[in-house]
């Protein structure tokens, strides 16, 4: 498959209006500025284009929702708050080919009415912020932002907003508080933020990669689109895949490639070719997976049948090296800090969890600490405000279920099987 | 002096005042190193927002700092990646060679030091921001060479 999203990334200057116009840029903007809003929506409805955020919501219907909605101005909010470790997909797209993502947002803006845009920016990016600024400037330079793009009558005002440091400013109530100058906490839903979101107003929070893809569908059609990978949910992925493979990077491939073939023709194997041991397949809050499990094509339909997400897409593989005590302690010492502290259950369950984990991983585990653990767990799934919590209790159930020899280990023998 | 135009013009890209406040917290940061009691004054002045509201929204986010912050800001990531690829023992080795500890500065002022949840640098970890400069594939030796750049 040719490459869409992440082409020409690795030439010098790839970040430059120049060369994105080289690539053919923006040309699938004036088609969409001589279509009407409606038709676009139409044609990402045909498109199947799911959400690459983590939750796999259909654009197309988020879209209609949003523009049924009679309440103006709307607001149209980039999320590009990349805050699920492991996850470095976006990263690309920002630093290298962030024209590409302003000509998808000046395409959803056309098709939502809405006038106004925000690239909520996760704040340990400064370098993306750099890159993104210039761009919108030199976008705003050559008219394809401000108040008559390219003479159309169209208008779309665009800037980033930069995070501070917390993960749960990519849920996306949170980002709309945290853009709004408050607290980073998730909102209760309903309403959605398609009828009530920044500022009160119609909100359509889409991640980087979601809106990276509305060129290609204006360009090539909704139903072109819908033939590429899995058509149940289409179109190019970015995966992202790190820890223990020969070649650790991100990976562009039709929706659907299996786990497989992502780790071992395109990641290159496991380093020193070792056993593999297991697979985070989508961000650290994704359950995780054995070997035995990873014909798995890597999609929004196909994960859950084995147990887990497809989330950010970002692959986190382990060989028989790494103690997957430490990295769910670790991953549970990631929740707790990130956890917003306003649902008790998540606030609570969070630091429980951790603690425990710390004690079997330094060898000061108890008897009936795994059960403990599953309880614990159990009193925050799906009992929380937000999936932040019910992330963290099912990281800890997933390793517990898949690898609860070594949990047993780690209590008995006070170490380590690894 | 929290740049009062700069602060008009952020505000401009806000449908209300209160948009701009992590904005604002950011210059203000840059410019004083910290948010010291006085520099959250400045920005509630600034943008016409209580006091409570500003150090409300400043307390909760990780990259605002209420102590005052060495010449260099290191951020280190230790999540899952960069764990996996002996970030912690770079942790430790900046304690034996700086003294410093997670949240603190060294006694000379030149380094403070932030422990990081993933700064999405896994295929290249592990990886550290020092101020607002990238620094991936770290070990003990690259990490020792990188910080004696930074006077
Ligand atoms: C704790 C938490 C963190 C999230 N972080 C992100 C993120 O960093 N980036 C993102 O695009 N979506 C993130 N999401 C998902 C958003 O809430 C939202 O579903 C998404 O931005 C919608 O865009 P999409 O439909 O294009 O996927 C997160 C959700 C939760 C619960």
């Amino acid at each position: 498959m040719d490459k869409f999203l992440l082409r020409g990334i690795e030439e010098e200057g790839s970040a430059a209006i120049a060369s994105y116009r080289e690539k053919g840029g923006y040309a699938a903007l004036e088609k969409a500025l001589s279509m009407k809003p409606e038709e676009i929506i139409e044609e990402v409805k045909r498109s199947g284009l799911r959400g690459r955020g983590g939750a796999g919501f259909p654009t197309g219907m988020k879209w209609d929702f949003a523009s049924r909605d009679p309440k103006f101005p709307k607001y149209l909010i980039c999320n590009a708050d990349e805050g699920e470790p492991g996850t470095f997909k976006d990263r690309p797209i920002l630093e290298k080919n962030p024209h590409l993502l302003i000509e998808g947002m000046i395409i959803s803006g056309h098709a939502l009415k809405a006038e106004y845009g925000y690239i909520y920016l996760r704040g340990e990016y400064p370098g993306a912020k750099v890159v993104l600024e210039q761009a919108i400037e030199e976008a705003y330079k050559e008219g394809l932002l401000g108040d008559d793009i390219l003479g159309k009558g169209i208008k779309f005002h665009l800037s980033v907003h930069q995070g501070a440091g917390a993960y749960i400013c990519g849920e996306e109530t949170a980002l709309i508080d945290s853009i709004e100058g408050r607290r980073g906490q998730p909102r209760i839903k309903p309403p959605f933020p398609v009828n009530v979101g920044a500022w009160g107003m119609p909100t359509i929070v889409n991640n980087v990669e979601t809106l990276s893809n509305l060129p290609l569908i204006v360009s090539i059609g909704g139903e072109k689109y819908a033939g590429i990978g899995n058509p149940e949910c289409p179109g190019p992925k970015i995966y992202s895949v790190s820890c223990c493979v020969k070649k650790p990077g991100v990976y562009e491939l039709p929706m659907g490639t299996t786990l497989r073939e992502i780790i071992y023709t395109h990641a290159g194997g496991i380093r020193d070719d070792r056993p593999l041991k297991a697979v985070i397949p989508g961000g650290i809050s994704t359950p995780v997976l054995t070997p035995d499990q990873i014909d798995c094509k890597m999609d929004f339909v196909n994960l859950p049948k084995v147990g887990s997400m497809l989330g950010s897409g970002a692959v986190m593989v382990f060989d028989d090296t790494v103690c997957l005590v430490r990295v769910c302690w670790r991953a549970l010492r990631f929740f707790e800090h990130e956890s917003c502290g306003k649902c008790v259950p998540c606030r609570e369950g969070t630091g429980w969890l951790r603690n425990i984990l710390e004690r079997i991983e330094n060898g000061f585990g108890r008897k009936g600490d795994i059960e403990l653990l599953q309880d614990v767990a159990h009193s925050m799934a799906g009992k929380t405000f937000c999936p932040l919590g019910d992330g963290a209790a099912n990281v800890v159930l997933s390793f517990i279920r898949q690898f609860h020899d070594e949990f047993e280990h780690h209590i008995e023998k006070k170490e380590c099987m690894a | 002096m929290l740049d009062r135009e700069k602060v008009r013009e952020i505000v401009r890209k806000y449908p209300e005042r209160r948009g701009a406040l992590l904005p604002a917290l950011h210059l203000a940061q840059k410019e004083y190193g910290w948010l010291s009691p006085e520099a959250m004054k400045e920005v509630s002045r600034a943008l016409n927002l209580p006091e409570a509201t500003v150090k409300g929204v400043a307390t909760f986010y990780a990259m605002y700092r209420r102590v005052p912050a060495g010449r260099h800001l290191i951020q280190i990531c230790t999540n899952v990646a960069c764990m996996i690829f002996g970030a912690e023992r770079l942790v430790d080795l900046l304690k034996e060679r700086y003294g410093l500890e997670p949240g603190g500065t060294s006694e000379d002022g030149r380094f403070s030091l932030m422990i990081m949840e993933c700064i999405g640098a896994c295929d290249r970890a592990p990886a550290m921001l020092v101020n607002e400069d990238y620094h991936p594939d770290l070990n003990e030796e690259r990490i020792m060479t990188i910080l004696e750049g930074y006077k």
